[in-house]
């Protein structure tokens, strides 16, 4: 089928890498994939992506973990087995609060943290064992893969990409 | 360049006059002798409304905690002290109250010179911290911090006024000083204070003092007449290296007298108690009331069309550092908190007691103005480039910051008898008055960009990957 076939354009610089991606946005070009060494801030805007909504996740999360913290404390601390530390007997968890302010901190920063990496490789459907999805090695080390799908527009498209200064237009099937 | 109108001078030494008069009717209408005072309390209370009513059960708790402070003085002479605290009992409380009243106009000038000098300081060392890191985004509003420092000038002169004051015993501020208190014969005799009197003596003071305000204002005036001849010098960097020198060693040094000037000028007002990271916890309080500051000089300036290279990206990096030092005094604020509160130390507890009693209000109404609501209100990245929730965000940790100056000096100086009123006012007036004067007429004085800074260039280009500037096209990059 024709649109299972793929051009990848390398670029070996972030810059170049941005620009060449405006260019081809600008063309009305639909862009499948890039593959980076590293994040480069703004290219999910250039592309043209829906803002990431993980900030919003993380928030919650956090108050997931404030509200863990206040209730193990209370169940640990007060319900369960009240202690009489340092000359403060647990009666409520209000006269008791101060102490456990650190334990909301912590839990509310180790649930946001991570929970948020976890959505984050579930998102990005990663797991423990899964086949490398990049399609070229050099894009682990110090290229740029710009993935664009061909639909009976091959020469057209290589011809954008040469002008964008790519190091390397392949056309390759898709499986 | 940027002119000082007419209308904003006007305006700012209308307030300065206002304060004035405000200031000098405090002081007048301040009590002069012990009769004046009862009749003032006498006069509070017959009025018989709330606070009235509350006032009784304040007194007996300031007493109360008196009565602590006394017993852990002089634990040895303890039955000696529960005998004559009985019998002097009424005397003593009214000559109590009196002084606290006498000093209410003078706290009252204090809190809000103590909040614009540290602002104008802490502007200061941000300013040369900027030079020290030498970072690139701020260089366009390197002018706009120069001028707010000018505000240094007018506050260091009216703290020397206020420390040669105290030290000729115009005001009673500060306990320590009253007669006495490190003879061991003398009936005011302090054996807690006297083993402190290595540091807390009269010379020592007010000699740290002028050293402190001494160094900062010779480094200010150093760097804003170096920084005016980086524009024209062209000598190979040679200026901006010296300005980078003299920031380091400012640094150090500042670092140093902050932490000092904190212990002389605040926690001596409660001599008996100590704090380890006091010097900190001030140091916060007065760093995210100067960004805050900064930011609205640089919006204010920016909406009159002077500072034409700053951009949405500017205001952002300023708001994040307000966000992230709003958490950072929540912080500090906190672990004092906590140390005492699990310690439990009369001593120390003194402290949070006198606060928690008397100022509950302002005590715990802080930490909202200072923590929840700038977190809530500065935490989506979007509303930080927008001016109007960063002037929101903004006037509340000014205000909460002030109130935390307030808390920190009043329960020391004035005790149960503190209230928002004529005094307090004025002297906020008063200042806000010097400071628009002095900051303006000084930014009117230099070219708005400094044009020989190395990284001018990167400071106009500085734009933040996820915001977009509003007024610009998308893709300027």
């Amino acid at each position: 089928m024709e649109s299972s076939k793929v051009i990848h354009a390398f670029y070996n610089d972030d810059e170049i890498l941005m620009d060449a991606v405006k260019a081809v946005k600008a063309e009305h070009h639909h862009i499948e994939e890039v593959f980076c060494p590293f994040p480069v801030h703004g290219l999910d805007k250039a592309m043209g992506l829906a803002p990431t909504r993980l900030a919003i996740t993380a928030f919650m999360y956090g108050i997931t973990g404030l509200a863990v913290a206040i209730w193990m404390t209370n169940y640990m601390m007060i319900q369960d087995w009240p202690q009489d530390i340092g000359g403060k007997p647990n009666f409520t968890w209000w006269a008791n609060m101060p102490a456990f302010v650190p334990i909301m901190f912590e839990l509310t920063v180790f649930f946001a943290a991570h929970l948020m990496v976890i959505t984050f490789y579930m998102r990005s459907r990663l797991w423990p064992f899964k086949e490398a999805e990049n399609p070229d090695p050099r894009t682990t080390d110090d290229h740029f893969l710009m993935e664009i799908p061909v639909h009976n527009n091959e020469a057209e498209l290589t011809a954008l990409l040469e002008t964008t200064g790519a190091v390397e237009i392949n056309v390759v099937d898709k499986h | 360049m940027y002119q000082f109108s007419g209308k904003l001078k006007t305006f700012s030494l209308a307030l300065i006059v206002v304060g004035l008069v405000g200031i000098a009717y405090s002081f007048y209408s301040a009590p002069k002798t012990v009769e004046e005072a009862k009749e003032i309390i006498a006069h509070q209370a017959s009025h018989g409304d709330s606070h009235g009513a509350s006032h009784g059960e304040v007194k007996k708790d300031a007493h109360a905690q008196e009565g602590n402070d006394h017993h852990n003085a002089t634990d040895n002479h303890h039955s000696d002290a529960q005998n004559t605290h009985g019998a002097h009992h009424d005397a003593a409380h009214d000559e109590h109250v009196f002084h606290q009243l006498q000093n209410k106009p003078w706290s009252a000038l204090y809190v809000s010179l103590f909040f614009f000098l540290g602002i104008s300081l802490l502007v200061l060392a941000f300013y040369a911290a900027q030079r020290v890191a030498q970072s690139g985004w701020s260089i366009v509003l390197f002018r706009v911090m120069e001028a707010i420092t000018a505000n240094l000038v007018p506050t260091s002169i009216i703290m020397l006024i206020v420390v040669v004051a105290a030290v000729m015993h115009w005001n009673h501020m500060f306990p320590w000083m009253a007669e006495g208190v490190f003879d061991p014969t003398s009936e005011n005799y302090d054996a807690i204070v006297d083993g402190k009197s290595w540091w807390m003596n009269v010379p020592g003071w007010a000699i740290r003092s002028v050293v402190y305000l001494l160094l900062w204002n010779v480094y200010r005036w150093m760097i804003r007449k170096n920084s005016i001849k980086e524009d024209t010098a062209n000598d190979g960097g040679k200026t901006f290296k010296f300005n980078y020198n003299s920031s380091v060693v400012f640094i150090f040094i500042f670092m140093i007298t902050e932490s000092m000037m904190s212990w002389d000028w605040i926690m001596g007002l409660d001599p008996h108690w100590f704090s380890t990271l006091f010097g900190w916890y001030v140091l916060a309080s007065l760093l995210v009331s100067a960004l805050t500051v900064i930011a609205f000089v640089t919006i204010y300036l920016r909406s009159k069309g002077a500072l034409p290279a700053v951009n949405d990206s500017h205001i952002h990096d300023l708001a994040k550092f307000m966000f992230g030092f709003s958490v950072f005094w929540t912080y500090l604020w906190f672990a004092q908190f906590m140390l005492i509160w699990y310690a439990d130390i009369p001593e120390e507890t003194t402290y949070f007691v006198a606060r928690f009693n008397e100022y509950k209000l302002p005590f715990l109404a802080m930490v909202g103005m200072n923590f929840a609501f700038p977190i809530l209100l500065l935490l989506n990245s979007d509303f930080k480039s927008i001016p109007w929730f960063v002037v929101i965000g903004g006037l509340v940790i000014l205000a909460g910051h002030y109130i935390d100056i307030f808390v920190m000096v009043m329960p020391a100086t004035v005790g149960a008898q503190w209230s928002f009123g004529i005094p307090e006012i004025s002297s906020l007036l008063f200042f806000i008055g010097i400071f628009i004067y002095a900051t303006f007429s000084s930014f009117a004085k230099a070219n708005p960009i400094p044009q020989g800074n190395p990284y001018l260039e990167e400071s106009e280009h500085f734009h933040y990957y996820n915001i977009e500037h509003r007024g610009e096209s998308s893709d300027h990059h």
